[in-house]
């Protein structure tokens, strides 16, 4: 099952418009999408679920992805991340 | 025709038709469900009504105030299409049997709780959102309408008992033209809104306004503190020509913000600003403001769960600093305690908190407050043009006291090798009447004064600002607090000592001749008002403000006052 982790390294972390961005990208693929983060786990399409996740700067995350597109999701949600959500920092 | 008297709060005259603000409440009842399908198809169509309303808030919001602010509302429509809520509530509705607006509040609240246990500031916050979200939803359920401004579509004259914060952020400004308020002071938060749009406001006016009909025609005199009902077509008439004057004169000092306050005979004044964030430094340079006369550092401290650190303060005034350049910025230190609550920070209740550990009192007696603010004061002031200001003193003590704390704070920076500036004026706001009665003595222990007339009037007239029963004592313009800032400006010009004011009645325009000519040196006040008190100035002679001044000093009442000014001062006959 492809799985990546990644640093979260964008100012506010995993909240507010980074947080809708990645649920937005995670919802363009039909796999399911869940991350983790400690010891919670959040559905990725789910932004309450994000949320709660608690995820901050420099906070590490572990994505899964199952299902046919899985691997382009990943690339999409690291690219995503590597990119600090487009913000400027 | 009626004539509903109430406080004058924000000049200007307003005329149109009557809206009501009406909070409604929502009452949530639960039963189980016959008819499940029934019950989700109702809820989906709730969800779905609250979706399309989100979508059309975002759109507005990106269109008004840009896609930052507005991707708050981007964040709650996807809410309402979040899988795990879905199925949340679709497992509580066929499973559970619950009705609809059960089945929302209890998913609602799980994450709303979920999100408040969280140790993230920002993501605690989110819980309201939530809850914003599910009100919205319940509301489609329950039938109740949409906000208590859905019927607000022309611009009207907003009826309200009393306005909070976040009600005035539903409020479409376009469509406001004024507010009357049934109860609040000059102080209250309506009364501060408005003057900061600068539209007309009436408070305490009274529960019979909240009896008027929508649509019914008004005139809002926010200057004599009036309310007119269904006025006769003379009376509108007679009003539209003192709102065009008025307007005009608005213009007139708009076109000339950028200019200095010179008096006709050459004297100059500085006109800056009251801040409480670097967005408002932004405002105030717009205005004209030529510095900060009032650096509230208490933004630092609100809506947040821990203190602010020595680097986040110094950051922070570091940017406001750098908005002005050289010109100058009085940070006022921390001003909570009584009345004014940090969440960040547990104070004991007090019986009398206006009377209580507030203000320099209480960073006194915490040096752990205390400490971090003044080094990163220090820090902040090395290179820029910041003056230091300590609130509510009463007593030559506490300045030595708060200046042995600032020099043991310099001490230990040079020592840890940071730079700090060389010279740092400090000064004091004069707002307990102890203090304006021993200014003579105070004004040999500061750089400057700065009189904070809010406090100080409520003190001198024992009567509590956010009382409206005995908001009619609440005027700056009262003889009392008059003749004490007389006291204070003489007692500190006898020392070579300057003064400023940043209470509200520095930017009170028929207060502004007054004190222009009692001698006060600088006024401070919001960035919205400073473009025509900077004209209002421009129109006088220093000679002749003393003058009035002299004459305001032999009244008896705040209204003998204002008549008297109207009558001098042409530009201010309006006002």
């Amino acid at each position: 099952m492809p799985e990546i982790t990644i640093v979260v390294d964008n100012e506010v972390g995993l909240h507010a418009r980074p947080a809708s961005l990645f649920v937005q990208t995670a919802k363009q693929f039909k796999s399911d999408i869940s991350v983790t983060y400690g010891e919670r786990k959040a559905n990725a399409k789910s932004i309450l679920s994000v949320l709660t996740l608690g995820a901050n700067q420099g906070a590490e995350i572990t994505i899964h992805a199952e299902g046919e597109d899985a691997d382009e999701a990943l690339q999409a949600l690291k690219s995503l991340i590597e990119n600090n959500f487009g913000e400027d920092s | 025709m009626q004539k509903v008297r109430g406080i004058a709060a924000s000049p200007g005259i307003a005329i149109g038709p009557a809206f009501r603000f009406e909070r409604a409440t929502l009452q949530v009842e639960r039963h189980t469900v016959d008819d499940p399908e029934a019950e989700w198809a109702r809820l989906e169509a709730a969800l779905k009504a609250a979706y399309i309303q989100l979508k059309e808030i975002y759109a507005n919001a990106v269109a008004e105030s840009g896609a930052e602010t507005a991707a708050i509302f981007e964040a709650q429509a996807m809410m309402l299409e979040d899988p795990e809520l879905l199925d949340t509530l679709r497992s509580a509705i066929f499973e559970q049997h619950h009705n609809a607006e059960a089945a929302l509040v209890d998913a609602s609240e799980a994450y709303a709780q979920a999100l408040e246990a969280l140790d993230d500031e920002y993501l605690r916050a989110r819980a309201a959102d939530v809850r914003d979200v599910a009100t919205r939803v319940l509301r489609e359920l329950l039938g109740v309408a949409e906000s208590p401004t859905a019927g607000l579509v022309i611009p009207s004259i907003i009826l309200a008992r009393d306005l909070t914060p976040s009600d005035t952020a539903l409020l479409d400004k376009a469509l406001v033209l004024g507010f009357c308020i049934a109860e609040g002071g000059p102080t209250s938060h309506t009364a501060i809104l408005a003057r900061g749009l600068g539209l007309p406001a009436v408070v305490g006016a009274g529960p019979e306004i909240l009896a008027i009909p929508n649509g019914t025609s008004l005139i809002l005199d926010g200057s004599e503190g009036t309310l007119i009902v269904e006025p006769s077509q003379e009376t509108i008439t007679a009003y539209q020509a003192r709102r065009n004057a008025l307007t005009d004169v608005m213009a007139e000092a708009q076109s000339h913000a950028s200019e200095p306050a010179v008096t006709l005979d050459g004297h100059r004044v500085e006109v800056v600003a009251n801040i409480g964030n670097v967005e408002a430094a932004h405002a105030a340079v717009a205005n004209g403001a030529e510095g900060v006369g009032l650096l509230r550092t208490e933004f630092l401290y609100l809506e947040r769960d821990h203190l602010p650190d020595e680097e986040e303060q110094f950051k922070a005034y570091r940017a406001i600093a750098e908005v002005f350049g050289t010109r100058p910025v009085i940070l006022r230190t921390l001003d909570v305690g009584g009345d004014k609550e940090l969440p960040s920070l547990t104070l004991p209740k007090e019986m009398n908190p206006f009377l209580g550990l507030r203000a320099i009192r209480l960073s006194l007696a915490r040096p752990d407050l205390f400490k971090p603010q003044l080094r990163a004061a220090l820090r902040a002031a090395a290179g820029h043009n910041l003056k230091l200001m300590f609130p509510m003193v009463a007593t030559a003590q506490e300045i030595r006291d708060a200046r042995t704390m600032l020099e043991v704070c310099r001490a230990e920076l040079s020592a840890e090798g940071l730079a700090t500036p060389e010279q740092l004026d400090v000064g004091i706001m004069v707002e307990i009447p102890s203090a304006a009665i021993m200014a003579d003595q105070l004004a040999e222990e500061v750089d400057f004064f700065s009189i904070g007339t809010n406090d100080l009037t409520q003190y001198t007239m024992a009567a509590d600002r956010t009382n409206p029963a005995v908001s009619y004592l609440v005027s700056g313009l009262q003889p009392a607090v008059l003749r004490l800032i007389k006291m204070v400006i003489d007692a500190a010009h006898a020392h070579g000592k300057w003064v400023g004011m940043c209470g509200e009645l520095a930017g009170e325009p028929l207060a502004i001749p007054i004190l222009l000519g009692l001698g006060l040196d600088e006024f401070s006040m919001n960035p919205p008002a400073i473009p025509i008190a900077k004209q209002i100035i421009r129109s006088l002679s220093l000679a002749e403000a003393q003058t009035i001044a002299a004459r305001a000093l032999e009244l008896d009442s705040p209204e003998a006052i204002q008549e008297l000014v109207r009558s001098e001062v042409d530009a201010l006959a309006n006002f």
